[in-house]
């Protein structure tokens, strides 16, 4: 079986977190601190270490999954929680809650963030059901562009309200502000993340197309909307406590689905591991590179991401299967 | 037994099928045969619930194919249409296991990798199972469907146009599987063909269409008649008996009795009284 790769990724990533504790500001708690860490030490990675460590792992890996289930259900590539509008969405909810009630709890921006996300996606849905290339980058520009829109709608509702300066919190992701008691919604990935995985197969199925998905016995738009649902929870929550994280979703499962194929339920924990690997390396590089002071994980995952996102395109345009 | 009681559907405007009522019997293979545009494809897209007509119903023995779950028909019935885009990258085996989701719901039993490893050697696809189905050619893809389709193991097989992409020896190698499923496994199956003589060497029922009605049905002798052709065909076929296998010469317009056989060499062998009659007619025609 397979599964030797998942093994493999698991505990490189399980090393790789254990050492990325002994990374922060307070210079006091090293690698070598770990080994056992002491009442003080433990505190510091009580509090924020391992809070931070949690957000990366499940961040990463809901993204990616996000991504992932995207792809597959909309039988494209290029389609993703950042380009298709749903992260767009869900920042546009955030303002919304945060507008109306002045003290807005997490939760409430949370579950206010989902039912736009979920809204803004059903849109996008809707307008790749009207294209007639769906194959290809068409979808991505459409998604790339809707997306924009609703980013100019929320700037501009922000600009009325004197709120711009928010806007960058939720739009760069960063770990810098999780700390214990503020990151715990998060959580909610993992269980949305198992019903995800629990429907993997009915998700490949779909993306073989309406007439496949009827003939084996399932309702393709239930289906579709399923994915939808778990698509835009993972994304809001997301952007909800740690903020946007571009490409992640777009370029982590296209690099695990073009070594290991498409099919979901094969592919999704090597896509989980991996989503949460890239963005532990992310982080990592965002708080050496300037040490003391730390470049958001947005920043680094942007700039990576964004070049191994041409190169997906350039690749498809050679001819290679979309 | 499949019933099909006054389908009606439309395009726009354009009636694709036009009260349609049709009885297809069991363990037999039944192809459906037609012009473009004849509504051939739509017919089987309604039988098998992938389109839901204006108005009319289909009944696979006591299920309404409307109203059943999509789950239970899907143990009944297979289905497969002949515009097949995978963009997935899934393997063959993958895409055949697929077949089992009706029963095993991706929890794929002992028996269900029996089942899936029969398919595989029915389409001689063992050599080809962990290739992705992008590294196919168009008729090892086509034969990929096909073995999902018998994994999914049911009593009635639809297929549109199975034939397409597939050359001379699959063809007639995928038409000898078929007929050998009606009559080894007692299954059901119903084909859309272009090629009227597929349709007469390997059916048992044969139902031409033409503008969105069923024209005429019968056995291939009732239908391969040069006068029942012109009526469905719109052309003049000649139709030649060899061995009981009624064969439909439609290369050439009322061929081999035209007036004139192609320019070239002269005939060597064959009916030595009619091949003369003609050299001599070219021969003096180019004189």
């Amino acid at each position: 079986m397979r599964a030797v790769h998942v093994w493999i990724a698991a505990g490189v990533l399980l090393v790789g977190s254990y050492l990325s504790l002994g990374i922060g500001a307070a210079s006091s708690v090293g690698v070598a601190d770990l080994f056992p860490p002491t009442a003080d030490e433990w505190h510091i990675l009580a509090t924020s270490r391992i809070p931070r460590l949690m957000a990366i792992l499940m961040a990463g890996a809901s993204l990616s999954v996000a991504g992932l289930i995207m792809q597959r259900i909309t039988a494209n590539r290029f389609v993703s929680p950042s380009t298709s509008g749903t992260v767009e969405a869900a920042v546009l909810g955030i303002l919304i809650a945060t507008m109306l009630f002045s003290s807005t709890s997490l939760v409430v921006k949370m579950l206010i963030a989902i039912v736009t996300a979920i809204a803004g996606t059903m849109v996008f849905l809707q307008m790749l059901q009207r294209i007639q290339h769906r194959e290809g980058i068409v979808v991505a520009l459409v998604g790339l562009m809707y997306g924009g829109v609703l980013a100019a709608i929320t700037t501009f509702v922000a600009y009325q309200r004197d709120m711009v300066q928010y806007l960058d919190i939720w739009t760069t992701g960063s770990f810098s502000g999780i700390l214990e008691g503020r990151y715990e919604p998060l959580y909610i990935v993992l269980l949305v993340g198992v019903i995800g995985y629990l429907f993997a197969d009915r998700f490949t199925v779909i993306g073989m197309g309406e007439s496949f998905a009827t003939n084996l016995g399932l309702n393709y738009q239930r289906i579709l909307y399923i994915g939808l649902v778990v698509v835009s929870v993972m994304a809001a929550v997301v952007v909800v406590v740690v903020g946007a994280i571009p490409f992640l979703g777009l370029i982590v499962p296209n690099v695990v689905t073009l070594l290991l194929g498409d099919n979901v339920k094969k592919v999704l924990p090597l896509t989980a591991l991996a989503g949460a690997g890239f963005v532990l390396a992310c982080d990592v590089v965002g708080r050496t590179a300037i040490y003391p002071y730390e470049l958001p994980v947005a920043t680094i995952a942007g700039g990576i991401g964004g070049v191994v996102f041409i190169w997906l395109i350039m690749r498809s345009a050679k001819g290679a299967s979309v | 037994m499949i019933s099909v009681r006054d389908i009606t559907h439309r395009y726009d405007k354009q009636v694709v099928l036009d009260e349609v009522g049709l009885t297809l019997p069991v363990g037999q293979l039944t192809s459906i045969v037609g012009a473009n545009g004849a509504g051939k494809s739509t017919l089987l897209s309604v039988i098998s619930r992938l389109i839901k007509p204006e108005r009319g119903t289909v009944f696979i023995d006591d299920l309404d194919v409307q109203t059943a779950g999509a789950d239970a028909i899907s143990r009944r019935l297979a289905v497969l249409r002949q515009d097949n885009r995978i963009t997935a990258r899934l393997s063959v085996v993958d895409l055949v296991r697929f077949g089992r989701f009706p029963y095993s719901k991706g929890r794929l039993t002992p028996e269900d990798h029996v089942v899936v490893d029969e398919a595989l050697d029915y389409l001689d696809l063992q050599p080809l199972r962990d290739r992705y189905l992008d590294q196919l050619s168009g008729g090892q893809r086509q034969r990929a469907y096909i073995a999902m389709i018998l994994a999914q193991d049911t009593d009635y097989i639809l297929l549109d146009e199975p034939l397409n992409n597939l050359d001379m020896k699959h063809s007639s190698s995928m038409m000898t599987l078929l007929r050998r499923a009606a009559d080894d496994l007692g299954k059901t199956i119903v084909l859309v063909l272009h090629d009227i003589n597929f349709a007469s060497c390997f059916s048992d029922h044969i139902v031409a269409m033409r503008d969105g009605k069923v024209v005429v049905q019968g056995t291939p002798a009732e239908i391969m008649q040069r006068e029942t052709l012109r009526e469905v065909f719109d052309m003049d076929i000649h139709v030649q008996d060899l061995n009981g296998m009624r064969l439909g010469i439609f290369w050439t317009t009322g061929a081999p009795v035209g007036p004139l056989p192609l320019a070239g060499q002269p005939e060597t062998d064959g009916s030595p009284g009619q091949a003369q009659d003609e050299q001599a007619a070219e021969f003096a025609w180019r004189a």
